[in-house]
C-alpha cells in the first residue's frame, strides 16, 4: 500500500471544478505521457488536488518541492515545461503569475499576494493533499482528532472546548457552535441526528463545494467529532444534486472511511457508533434554510416551519438534531487538536478564527480565499484580489449573496467580522464576495438578486411571498424608466415590513440589498427615477444612444464595436449614432473607454 | 480490511508524511543537480539517476533532490551542490557516479563534505 518509489518531486494538478473546466485532466494525462517518454515517471509524481484558489488562472498548478505556481498550462505546452523544468530545472517564465501593475513574475507561491495574506485552517489540506486518497489526509494529522474526541474526551469536555474556541456557524448566521451543540447534548433521547448543511445556493458561492471537493474527510472528521458531543449514531449530509464532484468524493471518502472502521461501529475501537449518509437536494434555495433542509430529508416539500421548537429540541423526524454548515466541520478538527486556545489566537474580539470566501465578479484574481478574522475587506480586494480589472473603478461589493448587502468605497477599511459587517447593513453570509466597478446598475443589481429571492420563496408565508413580489415590481418600473415619485421611500417601508414579518431566514434578509443600495446609493434610484437616467447605462429603456460630443474622443472604438452599422464616424470627427439603425444593444457603450454615451 | 486504530493511525500517518515532506518544505537536505545543456552533455543525467537510486536506498526521507540550469562553470560539468540546513552549500565539479556514491554517503548521510571533490562552499554573490 505504500509507496516505495521516491520522489523528487510533485506535480499539485488542480482538479477542482474551476480547472477542470479548464481542461486540467487532459493537463494531467498529456504531463503523465510526456513524463513517461522522458523516463522520468519514477522521479516525478502527479498528484490530483481539490481547489487550489486561484480559479482565475486556472488550470493551475504547483511544483514541489520548489514552490513554483504555473498557471493557465495547457496540454499542448507540456514537453517544454518538462523539458525546462524538470530535466534543466529552470522554471518557466511564461506560465509564472505576474500581479496587476508589476511587470516581473514571482515564482514561490507563497510569494504570490494572492497566497501570501492567507491563513489556512478551514482548507488547511488545500493543494496539499489528493481528496481521493484517504492515506494522504491521515498523514496530515486526519482523523486523529476524532480519535481524541472519541477515546479521551466526554461530550462535555469536547462542548466546552468548542465554547471556548469561540467557532461561530460559518453558515451565515454566526451562532456559536459549541453552544449549539451543548443545546442539544442536554436534551434527553436515545435517538438524534448530526447533519451537515451543503446546500449551497447563493450566486457567486463556492466555499462549500470546494471544501467538499478538496478535503471531504475534513467534513467527515468534523462530524464524528460533533456526533460524539451531543450522542448522535446517525447522520446526514445534505448537498445539492448540481454539485456532482463533491457529491462523489463525499461518497467515496465514506466508502474510504467505512472499509478502515473510521465509520461505521466501533469507530476506532472506542464503542462510539456513527453512519454518515449523502442526502440530494433538488437544489431549492430555501432547503439551506435549517428546518426547510429537515423536511427535504423526510421527503416533505422543502418549507421551513416556525421556530420553537428549535432543532437541538425537535429537528429531523422530531428527534435532537444539530445542523451545521460545510465549513464548520471543517473548522472543529483543528480545534480538538490543537485547542480552543490556538483556535481563539488569529480573529476579532468577537469573531474568531479564519473565514473562507469566494471572490467573483470584477476583481484581477478571482478565486478562494480563507482570511483570518478582522481582515480589512480593503486588503481582500486590493491585495488578495488584485484590484478591480481592465483599471475600472470600484464600486461595490455585495456580501451574502441575495441575502446580503452591498458595501461602498467609503466603508472599505470595515474590518470583515460578524458584527462590523452588520453594521453596514450588509451580512457576513456564508462566504460570497461579489465585486462590483463602475459599469454596474445599483437598482437593476438589487433587481437581479430580488428575482432571485422571488423565484426561490416557497411561497408558505405571505409577507415573502407577495413582499418580495410587490418590491421586485417597483424595481422592475423603476429600471424601465416608470419609477414614481414615492417609490424610494415605499420600497423602504415595505423592505422592513418583509423582514420583520417573514416566517424564515429567506423572506427575513431578501430585501437587504434593495436597502443597503438605497442606503448607500440613493443618487441613482433618484436618477433613475427623477431624471429618467442610468447612471451606468446598464437599464436600456433610459440609455439615450447619443455620443457626447466634447467627450468623444474621436478614437472609433464604438464604430468597429456596432455590429448593425448604426454608427457614423470618421477619423479626427466625433461619432454620431443613428437612432434609425441603432438596435440599443450597448456594444459601443461597453468598447467606449471614456464614457462618452449616455 | 481491518479496522483501524489510533495506532494504525500514527502508524499510516508516519508512512505516508514522509512521501509528502516534498511539499511542506520540510526537508533537511537539498541536493540540486546542475542540468543545462553542458551538463546534461557531460553526464548528469547518470550523476541524477545515482542519487535518485542511492536516496531511495537510504530510506531518507528529509532529502530532497532538484535540479537547476547551467550553474556557469560548463568546463567542470557535471556538478552537483549540497545544502544541508545551516551549513553553507557545497558545490561538487567533474562527477562520475563513483565520486557521487561517495559524497551521497559522507556529506549527505554523514555530514562531511567530501574535500576531494568540491569546488568552492558557499553562494555566489548576487546583487
Amino acid at each position: 500500500m505504500v509507496e516505495t518509489t521516491s520522489y523528487r518531486s510533485n506535480i499539485m494538478i488542480c482538479a477542482g471544478t474551476g480547472c477542470v473546466a479548464n481542461g486540467s485532466l487532459k493537463l494531467k494525462d498529456a504531463l503523465a505521457i510526456e513524463l513517461i517518454r522522458r523516463g522520468l515517471q519514477n522521479e516525478v509524481k502527479i498528484v490530483l488536488t481539490g481547489c487550489n484558489g486561484f480559479c482565475a488562472k486556472g488550470p493551475v498548478i504547483v511544483v514541489y518541492p520548489e514552490d513554483i505556481f504555473y498557471q493557465q498550462v495547457k496540454a499542448e505546452d507540456v514537453p517544454h515545461l518538462v523539458e525546462e523544468h524538470f530535466i534543466k530545472g529552470r522554471p518557466v517564465q511564461k506560465f509564472l503569475y505576474t500581479p496587476p501593475a508589476r511587470t516581473e513574475a514571482i515564482p514561490v507561491m507563497s510569494e504570490i499576494p494572492f497566497f501570501k495574506h492567507q491563513v489556512l485552517r478551514a482548507l488547511r489540506n488545500r493543494s496539499l493533499i489528493d481528496a481521493e486518497k484517504i492515506e494522504e489526509y491521515i498523514a496530515r494529522d486526519g482523523y486523529l482528532a476524532a480519535g481524541k474526541a472519541l477515546t479521551e474526551m466526554t461530550p462535555e469536555q469536547i462542548v466546552t472546548e468548542m465554547k471556548s474556541s469561540g467557532l461561530r456557524g460559518r453558515g451565515g448566521a454566526g451562532f456559536l457552535s459549541g453552544l449549539k451543540w451543548e443545546l442539544c447534548a442536554r436534551v434527553p433521547g436515545e435517538i438524534k441526528y448530526i447533519l451537515c448543511n451543503g446546500d449551497e445556493g447563493d450566486p457567486g458561492a463556492f466555499m462549500d463545494r470546494s471544501i467538499m471537493e478538496a478535503d471531504p474527510h475534513s467534513v467527515l472528521e468534523g462530524m464524528i467529532i460533533a456526533a460524539k458531543a451531543i450522542g448522535a449514531h446517525y447522520g446526514y449530509i445534505y448537498v445539492r444534486a448540481e454539485y456532482p464532484l463533491a457529491v462523489s468524493r463525499l461518497q467515496l471518502a465514506i466508502d474510504q472511511a467505512m472499509e478502515q472502521g473510521l465509520l461505521g461501529k466501533d469507530i476506532l475501537g472506542s464503542g462510539f457508533d456513527l453512519d454518515i449518509e449523502i442526502y440530494q437536494g433538488a437544489g431549492a434555495f430555501v432547503c439551506g434554510e435549517e428546518t426547510a433542509l429537515m423536511a427535504s430529508i423526510e421527503g416533505k416539500r422543502g418549507m421551513p416551519r416556525a421556530k420553537p421548537p428549535f432543532p437541538a429540541v425537535k429537528g429531523l423526524w422530531q428527534r435532537p438534531s444539530v445542523l451545521n454548515n460545510v465549513e464548520t466541520f471543517a473548522n472543529v478538527p483543528p480545534i480538538i487538536l490543537n485547542g480552543a486556545e490556538w483556535f481563539a489566537g488569529i480573529g476579532s474580539e468577537k469573531s474568531k478564527g479564519t473565514k473562507v470566501f469566494a471572490l467573483s465578479g470584477a476583481l484581477n484574481n478571482i478565486g478562494l480565499v480563507e482570511v483570518p478574522m478582522g481582515i480589512p475587506l480593503r486588503t481582500i480586494i486590493q491585495d488578495i484580489g488584485g484590484g478591480i480589472k481592465g483599471n475600472r473603478k470600484y464600486k461595490a461589493v455585495q456580501l451574502g449573496g441575495p441575502s446580503g448587502g452591498c458595501i461602498p468605497e467609503s466603508l472599505l477599511d470595515t474590518p470583515v467580522d460578524y458584527e462590523n459587517i452588520n453594521k453596514t447593513g450588509a451580512i457576513m453570509g456564508s462566504g460570497g464576495m461579489v465585486v462590483m466597478d463602475e459599469t454596474t446598475c445599483m437598482p437593476a443589481m438589487a433587481k437581479f438578486f430580488l428575482e432571485f429571492t422571488e423565484d426561490e420563496s416557497c411561497g408558505k408565508c405571505v409577507p415573502c411571498r407577495v413582499g418580495n413580489k410587490t418590491l421586485l415590481n417597483i424595481l422592475e418600473r423603476i429600471t424601465n424608466g416608470e419609477g414614481r415619485e414615492g417609490d424610494i421611500e415605499l420600497l423602504e417601508t415595505l423592505s422592513l415590513q418583509v423582514k420583520e414579518s417573514s416566517l424564515c431566514g429567506l423572506g427575513q434578509t431578501s430585501p437587504n440589498p434593495v436597502l443597503t443600495t438605497i442606503r448607500y446609493f440613493r443618487d441613482e434610484y433618484e436618477a433613475h427615477i427623477k431624471e429618467h437616467r442610468c447612471p451606468a447605462r446598464v437599464c436600456t429603456p433610459l440609455v439615450k444612444f447619443v455620443v457626447d460630443q466634447e467627450k468623444c474622443k474621436m478614437c472609433g472604438l464604438c464604430f468597429k464595436a456596432c455590429p448593425a452599422g448604426a454608427i457614423v464616424w470618421e477619423k479626427k470627427k466625433p461619432a454620431y449614432i443613428d437612432p434609425e439603425k441603432c438596435t440599443k444593444c450597448k456594444s459601443c457603450i461597453k468598447a467606449c473607454r471614456f464614457w462618452s454615451i449616455d | 480490511m481491518a479496522k483501524l486504530t489510533i495506532a494504525d493511525l500514527k502508524k499510516i500517518k508516519d508512512e505516508y508524511r514522509a512521501n509528502q515532506t516534498l511539499r511542506e518544505g520540510a526537508f533537511t537536505v537539498k541536493v540540486t543537480v546542475h542540468m543545462g545543456t553542458c551538463g546534461i552533455a557531460a553526464g548528469a543525467r547518470g550523476i541524477m539517476d545515482t542519487v535518485m537510486a542511492d536516496l531511495a536506498a537510504s530510506g531518507r526521507k528529509d532529502v530532497v533532490i532538484t535540479t537547476s540550469g547551467c550553474a556557469g562553470l560548463c568546463s567542470k560539468e557535471p556538478m552537483m551542490t549540497v545544502e544541508r540546513s545551516g551549513d553553507s552549500p557545497v558545490r561538487y565539479v567533474a562527477l562520475t557516479p563513483d565520486k557521487t556514491h561517495r559524497i551521497f554517503a559522507e556529506h549527505v548521510m554523514g555530514g562531511t563534505a567530501v574535500k576531494d571533490f568540491a569546488l568552492v562552499a558557499g553562494h555566489e554573490t548576487t546583487y
